[in-house]
């Protein structure tokens, strides 16, 4: 069990970190010109609603303490209120936080059930023309912006051929599934060419090892080698992929959310940046921050699990 | 002057351009949209921003090749005076960063202790962010346009060849040469910039063109977002966005300026791949 002790101690190492997000989110919001009560609460705002804000963060002392009051406030788990919703706004990113979710698990989940089989043919193939055309494809693919791709995905599958639903989420669990669909495959495309570059480089390797090559001395099938032995090897650097890639996808999800209208983080995220929400920029920016750090440690834990060599 | 790898041994056969077709395709394609920015003014037929009610939503034809959007400009002209924005997109979103990036990383390296520790933080930091939200976010502040992108490209971007860079000089700056020109007495800043620096380039620059690539889609995507570039102006991105809603009756507004964007991304990936292999630079 020693192996795991990292998960007990690398949340300390996270505090620096937590303490850097929390300062670059408070300096962002506190750049903005004008008097920060009338930027958090927008123009319309009461002198009551005014003079409660100032008490509450502190707005009419120095700086330093300002930041005291924003991290108390921060740790009692108020993060103020949005000027267009009128509620607080981490209740309001718990309410918009299910479909971002699963669009991510998804797109994931896709994304390496496109990755592998396109990695796998390339790297049997080493050489031959099956390997240059997944090279080719996954070299332009990387080019392919989402938000185009998505659009061109809703006009084959929804508009030529009718399968789909264009845009939107529902209320009922099929609808929902039905309407992530096209988002999540989007998404997937996009991850899946970076992840069969590195996979295909990976079973390469694998395939070259000693451990295939014993395998092959044993008599084992070729077939049986590759699955039973190269695919399992190549899957830890995919993790690793996956986590560096983590802030890439969040973002990725944030257009892609607006482009299927869809009610997640990331279309809340756009919004109140055209309607100068700042409290819930800053709310989104946070969670979204934390978040990345969190799947970070997952991925660190997943890495331990799945290979008894790993110690961190 | 031959190319060398960092432990001083010959890379690469005498360069045969012919050899290397990425390097081939990768060159063309990007001279392509080079010529296409600097000659827009002469090969456009119409005028990108002139709207004209008549021809509306036109479908491709020998006079509109790519058709006409819902106030009746030609996309043809406007995808060819978009080179000019999405070029400039994707070489100032890399330039700056890049600057930045090169002179913390050689700096951070070649001090190490205090100024590196704190730079290192900086970055987890930044890191600790998705990329396009604290983007999006430094947008917020300083307002939508491209200037701004600009501005938090560089904020944010630097970080990635800081890294790279720093790794390099750290391992050089015990090298031989290193060492003997700090025994020699050159300056700090000599050594730095003059010795160990060139050594360290060469997986920035090829980086730069993978990164091209991302700020391309993320410009473009910001574009889209309507917090870049500000309609009537021909970009991308936007030409994207004001496409959308006639993607069911007028595919042609939305399909072209996306092509435009997956070709130039992939005229950099070619060119960069090459790069790599002529310098010898693993990913």
């Amino acid at each position: 069990m020693h192996r795991y002790k990292f998960v007990l101690y690398r949340p300390i190492q996270f505090l620096p970190v937590l303490f850097g997000i929390s300062v670059v989110t408070f300096v962002l919001v506190r750049l903005i010109p004008g008097d920060p009560a009338r930027v958090l609460l927008g123009a319309r705002a009461t002198p009551t609603a005014i003079a409660n804000i100032r008490r509450q963060y502190g707005l009419d002392e120095p700086m330093w303490l300002q930041y005291f009051y924003f991290v108390k406030n921060l740790l009692n788990g108020e993060m103020g209120k949005s000027i267009l919703y009128k509620i607080d706004v981490l209740k309001l990113i718990m309410t918009r936080i299910e479909p971002t979710l699963v669009l991510v698990l998804a797109s994931v989940t896709l994304s390496v059930l496109i990755a592998v089989p396109m990695a796998a043919l390339a790297a049997r193939n080493h050489g031959r023309f099956a390997d240059h055309a997944v090279r080719v494809i996954s070299t332009a693919g990387i080019g392919f912006p989402p938000f185009w791709l998505g659009l061109m995905l809703i006009i084959l599958f929804s508009v030529n051929l009718g399968l789909l639903p264009v845009s939107g989420y529902g209320e009922t669990l099929g609808e929902k599934i039905a309407h992530l669909i096209l988002p999540s495959l989007t998404i997937a495309l996009s991850l899946s060419t970076v992840l069969t570059r590195s996979l295909r480089a990976a079973m390469v390797e694998g395939l070259r090892s000693d451990v295939a090559t014993a395998a092959r001395a044993r008599g084992m099938p070729e077939r049986v080698v590759f699955w039973r032995h190269v695919v399992p090897n190549s899957m830890v650097p995919t993790i690793n992929l996956l986590a560096i890639n983590i802030g890439w996808l969040i973002g990725g999800t944030v257009v892609i959310e607006s482009v299927f209208a869809i009610p997640g983080i990331g279309q809340l995220l756009v919004r109140a940046i055209f309607s100068r929400d700042y409290m819930v920029v800053q709310g989104v920016a946070m969670i979204l921050a934390c978040a990345t750090v969190l799947i970070n440690l997952i991925a660190d834990i997943v890495t331990v699990a799945a290979d008894p060599r790993v110690k961190l | 002057m031959s190319a060398r790898a960092l432990d001083g041994r010959r890379i690469g056969r005498r360069w045969q351009p012919g050899r290397q077709p990425t390097l081939m395709i990768g060159a063309a394609i990007l001279t392509a949209f080079v010529l296409t920015a600097l000659l827009a003014p002469y090969i456009s037929p119409y005028d990108p921003i002139a709207q004209n009610a008549e021809i509306r939503l036109q479908s491709p034809s020998w006079a509109h090749p790519f058709g006409t959007d819902n106030f009746g400009r030609d996309v043809f002209s406007r995808v060819i005076w978009g080179v000019r924005i999405d070029l400039q997109i994707a070489i100032l979103g890399v330039i700056f960063p890049f600057i930045i990036g090169t002179l913390v990383g050689t700096v951070a390296g070649f001090f190490g202790g205090i100024v590196d520790a704190l730079f290192m933080r900086l970055i987890d930091i930044i890191l600790a962010f998705p990329f396009l939200v604290l983007v999006l976010s430094i947008i917020a502040i300083l307002g939508p346009g491209l200037s701004s992108f600009y501005i938090a490209m560089a904020l944010v971007g630097w970080v990635s060849y800081a890294r790279l860079i720093r790794a390099q000089v750290l391992v050089l700056k015990n090298s031989d040469y290193a060492v003997a020109a700090v025994s020699l007495g050159f300056s700090r800043s000599r050594i730095m910039f003059r010795h160990l620096l060139p050594n360290a380039i060469a997986g920035s620059v090829v980086f730069s063109m993978s990164d091209a690539v991302l700020v391309l889609l993320n410009g473009a995507a910001i574009s889209y977002l309507g917090l870049g570039v500000q309609p009537p102006v021909a970009e991308w991105g936007i030409m994207v966005a004001e496409g959308q809603p006639f993607i069911t009756t007028a595919w042609w507004i939305t399909l072209f300026p996306g092509l435009s964007i997956v070709m130039l991304a992939f005229g950099f990936s070619m060119f960069g791949d090459a790069l790599g292999d002529a310098l010898g630079v693993k990913e």
